[in-house]
């Protein structure tokens, strides 16, 4: 199994690679730098330039300690916690030293504060932000993502099973060839509904998932579904979230194929760009059934996952342009290491 | 023997369709029965019903299809001279089911079960059409959204009158004008009953008159018939100024604000 995020213990250090995390802890620091400078500003109008005061030292400290423990992190997690912990406050308390002297030979105007209190504030900030992170993973925690899981699963369509059922049972006297390949395709898709769906697949695989998906659809609807695909340049082994593509395909036919009496096309286009996969899907609009349920769940069921297994490096945007729905979903190009 | 029913089957997917027909023919030796018609939505399948000399017993039809839903079917099907038994089909409707068990209106579930479609059959032929066909009050309250038409007969026919084309609706005698840009329509129901139903597209402005909120252009001075100050709404693709009755006004004015 692939680890992913939320399935870590919390135990364990942040992943220093991860961007979001790369990014709370630039926010948190800074937080914590504009408090400082808040508590010894006597005005207001000092603030600005206490803070930049207090920056001095803490913009360098952080740059290099990012670029720090982004080099060793994979040695950093292969530690126990504790002593992970205690590595990191000792590289910690190292880079705050040499900023510290650095800034004291260009001059004491650009050393505010003694070292031994620096090495104070440098080693409580280190204590917030893994204490931070210790917390939200606890958030996620196994337990809590399975109770999530169970509520995620209950949501297979009732309307569809019933209604691929009924499909099938249709050509099973004139086809049969055609109802057993139905059948698969069936148990297929309901061994994938009924997975772990905190598991990361490959692209190429939850294509293929969709792809029998769109053969039930096609038993049941006929002509009435046209499907482009424009996956050439698809990266076949990204990792994503099991189950990410298929409910919005579900949904593209349920919002945008039944409605209408005539024939619609669903649009899929994958390729990759610039380290991320870019993923769009498009189907006819019809706004006079926008109360039909559903579509903001499975979007939002889509989007917690997406932000679980990828954080701030995964979106998903929503848009009509003209009489289409489009869906584009961009998450960073990972690989089975 | 007697004649087998005749059966018309409306949904907008092809293999319910076949499976249905496979069906009937299963239960043919028992209940003499013939599939007389196909159609794919509620438009075809009224066009089918409306056709001169083309009779039929009973229409099994899908809840859930564009356009025109199943049930909307249903209530414009019962304006026809001889409206035929209607039996709904769904695969999965836990909102209409509980309506249909409460008004006795008859159900098939989809995958439909042979012995469940006979007794259905056995049913309409032992108690005939027009004791199986549901009410249209039966009809009315288990709808769930507004009718997107309202159904005219007209010679002996069914015109369907889109509720989007339509400008006022006004209550005369017995019977309701339907005014579209093009020409007036009459139907025959009440306009209370057409108010409750289109209460968000449409505005009382008259005891006897409703006006499509979406077609309200303006609002004009106009003398009231006992010679007093009144007001009269000016519409879109209409020449006819509606006049507001004063109990009415206030709820009005808030839509010429808005």
């Amino acid at each position: 199994m692939t680890s992913i995020n939320q399935n870590e213990p919390f135990d364990s250090l942040p992943d220093f690679r991860s961007l979001g995390v790369a990014v709370r802890i630039l926010l948190l620091s800074n937080i914590a730098g504009l408090a400082c400078a808040v508590i010894q500003s006597r005005s207001l109008v000092q603030i600005p330039a206490q803070f930049a005061d207090v920056a001095v030292i803490l913009e360098p400290a952080l740059l290099a300690s990012l670029a720090s423990l982004y080099a060793i992190s994979h040695w950093l997690r292969r530690m126990p916690y504790v002593y992970g912990i205690a590595a990191v406050m000792l590289l910690e308390l190292l880079l705050t030293s040499l900023v510290m002297l650095g800034a004291l030979r260009l001059g004491t105007e650009f050393a505010p504060l003694s070292l031994g209190r620096a090495w104070i504030l440098c080693l409580l900030l280190v204590g917030l932000i893994l204490g931070y992170f210790f917390w939200r993973y606890r958030a996620y925690s196994p337990a809590l993502a399975d109770a999530r899981l169970q509520a995620l699963q209950a949501r297979i369509r009732p309307h569809f099973l019933f209604n691929s059922i009924n499909a099938v049972l249709s050509v099973i006297r004139s086809e049969p060839g055609r109802a057993e390949a139905a059948l698969e395709d069936m148990a297929e898709l309901f061994r994938a509904l009924m997975q772990d769906n905190r598991r990361l697949t490959t692209l190429g695989n939850e294509l293929a998932l969709c792809r029998q998906y769109l053969n039930l659809e096609q038993l049941r609807l006929g002509e009435r579904l046209k499907v482009e695909w424009d996956v050439a340049r698809m990266p076949g082994d990204a990792l994503v979230p099991l189950l990410l593509l298929q409910p919005l395909l579900e949904n593209a036919i349920y919002h945008g194929i039944e409605p209408d009496a005539m024939s619609g096309t669903v649009q899929i286009r994958i390729d990759v760009d610039a380290g991320q996969v870019k993923v769009l899907l498009a189907n006819p609009y019809h706004p006079e059934y926008e109360h039909r349920a559903g579509n903001r769940m499975a979007l939002a069921n889509i989007r917690e996952r997406l932000s679980l297994h990828f954080d701030v490096e995964a979106s998903l945007v929503t848009e009509v342009v003209g009489d289409r729905f489009e869906i584009r979903l961009v998450l960073p190009y990972r690989r089975e290491e | 023997m007697s004649e087998p029913l005749r059966i018309v089957l409306v949904d907008d997917e092809a293999p319910a369709r076949t499976r249905l027909k496979e069906l009937i023919d299963d239960c043919a030796p028992l209940v003499p029965a013939v599939v007389v018609g196909e159609a794919a939505n509620g438009h075809e399948a009224l066009a089918l019903l409306a056709s001169p000399s083309f009779v039929t017993d009973l229409v099994l039809v899908d809840i859930r299809m564009p356009q025109m839903s199943g049930v909307e079917f249903a209530r414009h099907a019962l304006g026809l001279p001889r409206p035929p038994a209607i039996i709904f089909v769904t695969a999965y409707d836990e909102y209409a089911i509980q309506a249909f068990e409460l008004r006795a209106i008859d159900y098939l579930l989809k995958p439909v079960r042979q012995a469940r479609l006979l007794a259905a059959l056995e049913r309409v032929r032992g108690l005939g059409t027009s004791a199986t066909a549901p009410s249209r009050e039966a009809l009315q309250e288990v709808s769930r959204e507004p009718r997107r038409h309202l159904s005219v007969p007209e010679r002996g026919r069914i015109t369907l009158v889109p509720v989007a084309d339509i400008l006022y609706l006004k209550a005369e005698l017995k019977y309701v004008t339907i005014r579209t840009a093009e020409r007036e329509y009459l139907l025959e129901e009440s306009l209370t009953h057409l108010e409750e139903e289109y209460a968000e597209a449409f505005v009382r402005i008259h005891r006897n008159c409703l006006v499509a909120k979406a077609r309200i252009r303006g609002f004009e001075k106009a003398l009231e018939d006992d010679g007093e100050q009144g007001w009269a709404v000016v519409l879109e693709a209409c020449a006819e100024k509606l006049p507001v009755s004063r109990r009415q006004w206030s709820l009005v004015k808030e839509l010429a604000k808005g």
